[in-house]
């Protein structure tokens, strides 16, 4: 019956310029939830400049630009290994998605000492010491918090899915001709990089 | 039409290998998962009702009736969580979304089946986290389902459990309308253009818009006042430099525009059902299709009229009291574009028709008092008075609530391939609409009076109104269980339905009743505009 011969060529239906359709529509859902947040943002920098200005002294520099090197690096790696794979070089593109993920591990781990020093030096959310701050500045470190926080999640969500393309990779369920998943994988890394680019200057280049 | 016979339908035909319960809990059909949300979306309707009712018993005389204040606060919480998040805004879109987007543009399934069973599986688990905050230490959550600031930071209920289960939702939501973009955008039948599609198709495909547009937005607000309430940011509390309105701004922009994803499907039914019923092409296909879009937009610049007397400056109120007006204007476009519609058609009133005829009525009254809420000086008498709970309901039951019930009549046929008792489904129109005006009628005097809403007790000028208001609930509510009651009954004994039962020509019309698995044996060649009534002749001969 050809009723059958239809749903056997349904079943193997490959459409990738759906799927990273789709992909590109998740990615705005993503970047509204963070343009909320930079509506905040902009609300209270607008209100206190000067206590917003003081407040960004406190965080370290060195380690923000590091960060953003490593994460800038990490957006290079995995297009790297888009292109290695398209060419049909599965180890260099394995080599290449495990340094992406050791790039954000390295970036999670600076995160990590940043926000332990912050909190060891008593700066926290609701801490004595910054309640005794003024209340501009009990904002942008609550801000702070919360932004890098959120975006801190979505490095650890980028992180996971890495590792499932290089679990695929090497097990060839995404191979030289069905990329389309590391593609989209990709796509999300470049924008958990993008927001970074504007959360760096706006917390940490402000001064 | 001849194969009937032969062909199997979705029931009887799986996407994976296995049988019974399973078969459906991992299926991939479009067709199935519609079905699934129409159960469970169903189930939490028939929760939110009772509640209902239990609040309206509680509103029959003044002072204690059979719950105390904290009790009613929570009622009605969970009352609107429960019909806005669980009821209202999956409602139409994931049901007959799902059921009947594909097959109305000619394609086998959604783009993403599988995403399409995971979004469905999120609202599941959101549904069930709301069921648990009930139940843990702490209390239901007492805020209202607009959540405001400060209360909802102060309320030592089970706030931030509840507020997370809205969060999850909002991931299905937003899942649902990544779907349906695609979809449309994809699998469009060969010569299914843009302009060729059904206007259901045009009004969910707006929606889709607008869930993946706003959803962000209102999931950042309940994030913001989770760890607000947990660590004491600051963000909306002025004693650290916070500002409380900002919430406010930020809850609606989301909340506004989901209004819009509530009623904009709702339109689309109408869309659909008026030309069947009337035997007449649409009048003003584009008209229709493009003030979706229209409404879609400017439905985003008019959240803070929910706020006029919550502290704004004056030019920012008459600004939004304008935008207000001006959205009123693509909706008008519809209602004109429907009754020229009507116009010199062969008007066949069965029941579906019959429930349009319902919404119209109800929706205008919705309507037009808006317009009354969104002038300024009427607002700031009317504001947070039963004026706004009688609006509300008004053009949310009213309008999306009936068409809802338009819409399973419409497509009942077409989804279990049986027809309900035409005579009952009659008689529950009427009495809807008697139930209806009852409960809701007397809330716009009472309001008008001064009554304000979320009181469990109130002064004994308005009881008469209450008790009014209380019969009504009756009324509809017994309606409501009458409705489901024949179509279960239906779904076993119901006269077994033709493919083509209202003489209806989108695509849906063309397959038997219920649909096969893939829906199409091959799919369609569209040469047709979509409310072509001269193909009905060919499609007899089929
Ligand atoms: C038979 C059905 C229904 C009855 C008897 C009913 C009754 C009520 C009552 C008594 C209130 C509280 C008014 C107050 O004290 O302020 C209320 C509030 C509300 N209802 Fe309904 N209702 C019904 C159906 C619906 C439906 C279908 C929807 C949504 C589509 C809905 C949405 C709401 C919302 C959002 C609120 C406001 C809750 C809040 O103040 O936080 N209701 N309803």
């Amino acid at each position: 019956m050809n009723n059958h011969a239809d749903s056997a060529v349904h079943q193997i239906h490959r459409d990738d310029v759906g799927a990273k359709m789709g992909m590109w529509l998740f990615l705005f859902t993503e970047v509204l939830l963070f343009g909320g947040m930079f509506l905040v943002y902009a609300v209270y920098r607008y209100q206190y400049p000067s206590q917003f200005h003081l407040a960004a002294m406190e965080l370290n520099t060195a380690m923000g630009t590091f960060n953003t090197i490593i994460l800038l690096t990490s957006s290079l790696t995995v297009a790297l290994s888009i292109a290695a794979l398209q060419n049909g070089k599965k180890i260099l593109s394995l080599i290449l998605l495990s340094a992406t993920l050791l790039f954000a591990l390295m970036f999670m781990v600076v995160k990590y000492f940043e926000w332990t020093a912050k909190i060891s030096h008593g700066i926290y959310p609701g801490s004595p010491e910054l309640l005794a701050k003024h209340n501009g500045q009990i904002l942008f470190f609550g801000l702070y918090y919360v932004m890098t926080g959120l975006h801190g999640l979505h490095v650890l969500i980028g992180m996971i899915v890495i590792a499932f393309m290089i679990v695929f990779v090497a097990r060839d369920k995404v191979t030289t001709d069905n990329y389309v998943k590391l593609e989209n994988s990709a796509l999300y890394w470049h924008l958990v990089d993008l927001i970074w680019i504007f959360l760096f200057p706006l917390f940490y280049l402000i001064q | 039409m001849a194969n009937d016979v032969a062909v199997k339908s979705f029931y009887q035909e799986s996407t994976n290998k296995y049988s019974g319960i399973l078969s459906w809990l991992l299926t991939k059909d479009h067709k199935r998962i519609g079905l699934m949300y129409m159960i469970a979306i169903l189930a939490f309707f028939v929760v939110g009702v009772i509640i209902g009712l239990l609040m309206r018993l509680e509103l029959i005389a003044p002072g204690r009736t059979i719950m105390d204040a904290q009790t009613y606060n929570t009622l009605f919480t969970l009352h609107g969580v429960i019909m806005i998040f669980l009821f209202i805004i999956p409602g139409l879109p994931a049901i007959f979304g799902n059921f009947f987007l594909p097959i109305q543009i000619g394609a086998r399934d959604v783009a993403f089946p599988r995403l399409n069973l995971l979004s469905w599986y999120i609202y599941i688990i959101g549904a069930i986290l709301v069921l648990v905050s009930l139940f843990l230490p702490g209390g239901p959550i007492d805020t209202g389902w607009t959540f405001y600031i400060p209360y909802s930071v102060r309320s030592t209920t089970n706030v931030s459990m509840a507020l997370f289960a809205a969060f999850v939702l909002g991931f299905s939501s937003i899942l649902t309308g990544l779907n349906f973009i695609t979809t449309v955008h994809r699998l469009r039948a060969p010569g299914m253009g843009f302009f060729k599609m059904p206007l259901f198709v045009w009004a969910t495909y707006a929606t889709a818009w607008i869930q993946i547009l706003a959803t962000p937005v209102i999931a950042l607000t309940i994030l913001l006042v989770i760890l607000e309430r947990t660590f004491g940011v600051g963000i909306f509390d002025p004693a650290l430099g916070g500002d409380p309105i900002l919430f406010q701004h930020m809850f609606w922009i989301y909340s506004h525009p989901a209004v819009y994803i509530m009623i904009l499907p709702a339109m689309g039914v109408v869309s659909e059902i008026i030309p069947t019923f009337s035997r007449r092409t649409i009048f003003g296909y584009k008209a229709i299709a493009m003030s979706s879009l229209a409404i879609a937009f400017v439905g985003y610049l008019v959240w803070a009229h929910h706020m006029f007397s919550s502290g704004m400056s004056d030019t920012a109120r008459w600004i939004f009291s304008l935008l207000t007006f001006i959205v009123a204007l693509p909706s008008g476009v519809k209602i004109f574009n429907w009754v020229a519609t009507m116009y010199k058609g062969s008007i066949d009133p069965q029941t579906p028709f019959l429930w349009v005829m319902n919404f119209i009525f109800l929706f205008s009254i919705g309507g037009l008092t808006g317009l009354v809420l969104g002038s300024l000086a009427t607002d700031i008498h009317l504001t947070d008075t039963y004026f706004v709970v009688a609006h509300f309901h008004y053009v949310m039951f009213g309008g999306t609530g009936t068409i809802f019930f338009a819409a399973l009549h419409y497509w009942f046929p077409k989804m279990f391939g049986k027809m309900y008792n035409k005579k009952f489904a009659n008689i529950a129109v009427v009495a809807y609409f008697i139930g209806f005006n009852m409960l809701y009628f007397p809330k716009f005097i009472m309001g008008y009076m001064g009554m304000p809403r979320r009181y469990y007790d109130y002064l004994p000028q308005f009881t008469i109104y209450q008790e009014i208001s209380t019969i009504g609930s009756w009324i509809l509510s017994g309606t409501i269980f009458f409705i489901i009651g024949y179509l279960i009954h239906a779904l076993k004994y119901g006269k077994k339905a033709t493919s083509n039962p209202w003489g209806g020509v989108t695509l849906e019309w063309h397959i038997p009743s219920p649909p096969p698995l893939e829906n199409f044996e091959t799919i369609p060649i569209v040469t047709h505009e979509p409310y072509d009534f001269s193909q009905l002749k060919e499609m007899k001969d089929e």
